[in-house]
């Protein structure tokens, strides 16, 4: 299905929460929806048999300066098509509820955008900390992110 | 499990095993829970070979961090290499000459022989062969000698270029790449004469950690470990790129030949006969190279269009995608790189649930994960 049926089909399931279609100059083109309706979104675009996106290829969180965001890339090997979905968030506390029990291959990525972002998925079933130590301060990929001159003595 | 009541009370005992430890394929900790020889839980624990590749990406130009992906899998810094090329490509749209695409192929494939020739000596030397790890190295070695020979490098390469390849393959490469795989495809059955189908090997990876179809596709996993649980989904195939269309191979899957399908055993013979593949791409390729260019016009200064693109490419180790966001200055905006490594971590701990200890050594083997991909 192309990019464009694909947004109609959630707009006209989800209404407002389907925000916008960011076309020209992405590819996978990415559907914008609100922070909390991502889970019900993603459930759909899973199950739906039109649609049925059985893989989550990538998830990444993006610092869009004024805004977090937080973005799905999927992959259907049913239909062989692919859609990105994209989640705008507020710089103060982001979260959003957590994929992993609609793709399980959510959880390393989440846990990944949770260290390196800052980004909280709530519920999900396991949010620690994965490539940095439990006890780093800061999210490092953040664009305002300040180096730590020592960690433990250390100089980094 | 269920506990007897009336037997003698065990006491469960964790167990670090790494991130010191060889059969980890690096430095990979996994905190085992056990309970006598048998594991109730293996939680994996990444990053220590984290290096802040994504951070450091927003830091030089689109291309200085061609080096860096070297770093990203050290076996297979050529795939590495050329992913970024062509995410970058796709996101400036540029046309690469047909010459640099086809040494590309030739070099991407040779570098999954020499992978997969690391997985398979490395695996059979983890489950108590040493001897086929020595024939690994051996003919990884004559792969090392044909990239020392077009790049200079036998394993960082920085070979690929945005646009083409640093340079054109020199006198005699092609010819001698040929003589390596007529030297090569018949040790591929001598392989499978010594060990795969030895009666102690397969006992060791037959029905162990078996991943059932829906579970490795609902996990992400990708290439040879989706493979072996009979998913036939190759990105070379199913969303070519590159003069991949032009050739003619088979895309291997698991068969469930001496146990259930997706266990050790089938991500095993995936590997096997996927080198077999690589070795036909790469006869096909030498025998159609055309003459040419090898680098097509890059601005020096070069800033790709404001966008976004995600470009998976096919490496030895699963699916490596770039996301990467420009915003059309000299530096990428943001750059995830999603590996197959990684992606495979993540189902790890349910999979090896109530295996054996030695069993653990046996999937981490089997999935063929590098620790530098999954920690960047």
């Amino acid at each position: 299905m192309e990019a464009q049926a694909i947004f109609d089909t959630l707009q006209g399931k989800f209404g407002d929460a389907v925000v916008e279609l960011q076309g020209e100059g992405f590819s996978p083109a990415f559907v914008v929806v609100a922070p909390a309706a991502v889970k019900e979104v993603s459930r759909f675009l899973k199950e739906d048999p039109d649609l049925s996106f059985d893989s989550l290829m990538c998830l990444s969180g993006v610092d869009y300066k004024e805004k977090f965001a937080v973005a799905y890339h999927l992959h259907s090997l049913k239909h062989r098509h692919a859609i990105g979905l994209k989640a705008m968030l507020p710089r103060e506390n982001p979260s959003l509820p957590s994929v992993d029990d609609v793709w399980p291959a959510a959880n390393f990525h989440e846990r990944e955008a949770f260290d390196l972002f800052g980004i909280v998925f709530e519920g999900s079933k396991d949010l620690r900390r994965i490539l940095l130590p439990e006890d780093w301060e800061g999210h490092p990929l953040r664009k305002d992110y300040k180096y730590p001159d020592f960690y433990h003595g250390i100089k980094v | 499990m269920t506990a007897r009541t009336d037997a003698l009370p065990t006491q469960e005992m964790t167990i670090n095993m790494g991130p010191q430890h060889p059969s980890t394929h690096g430095v990979l900790r996994v905190i085992l829970t056990t309970d006598g020889e048998v594991v109730t839980r293996a939680v994996p624990d990444v990053g220590y070979l984290h290096r802040g590749l994504e951070k450091i990406g927003e830091r030089v130009t689109y291309a200085q961090f061609m080096p860096f992906t070297d770093r990203l899998d050290y076996l297979a810094a050529m795939n590495c290499n050329c992913a970024w090329a062509w995410a970058v490509e796709k996101l400036a749209k540029i046309e690469v000459p047909e010459r640099a695409e086809y040494l590309r192929v030739i070099v991407c494939e040779l570098n999954r022989i020499s992978s997969h020739l690391i997985a398979f000596g490395s695996y059979t030397a983890d489950m108590g062969a040493f001897t086929p790890f020595l024939y690994a190295i051996r003919e990884r070695e004559r792969v090392n000698d044909l990239f020392e020979m077009i790049c200079g490098n036998r394993l960082t390469y920085n070979y690929a270029r945005v646009g083409g390849v640093s340079g054109d393959a020199p006198p005699g490469f092609l010819e001698k790449t040929k003589e390596f795989l007529d030297y090569f495809e018949p040790k591929l059955d001598e392989y499978n004469n010594l060990i795969s189908y030895n009666k102690i090997f397969v006992h060791r990876l037959a029905n162990v950690a078996v991943i059932p179809a829906e579970e490795a596709v609902a996990y992400g996993l990708t290439g040879p470990n989706l493979r072996g649980s009979g998913v036939p989904f190759d990105l070379r195939k199913d969303e070519p790129y590159s003069v991949y269309p032009k050739f003619d191979f088979k895309v291997c899957v698991g068969t469930g030949e001496r146990g259930k399908l997706g266990d050790c055993f089938d991500r095993y013979m995936v590997r096997i006969n996927e080198m077999r593949e690589s070795v036909k791409i790469v006869r096909q390729a030498v025998a159609q190279i055309p003459d040419g260019p090898v680098l097509a016009k890059v601005p020096r200064v070069f800033k790709p269009p404001v966008g976004e693109v995600y470009f998976r490419s096919e490496c030895p180790r699963g699916e490596t995608g770039i996301y990467l966001i420009s915003d059309g200055s000299v530096n990428p905006y943001r750059l995830k790189i999603r590996t197959g490594s990684f992606v495979t971590m993540n189902l790890f701990e349910k999979v090896t649930r109530g295996l054996m200890i030695a069993d653990i050594v046996a999937v981490i083997g089997s999935f063929d994960i590098i620790l530098p991909e999954i920690d960047r």
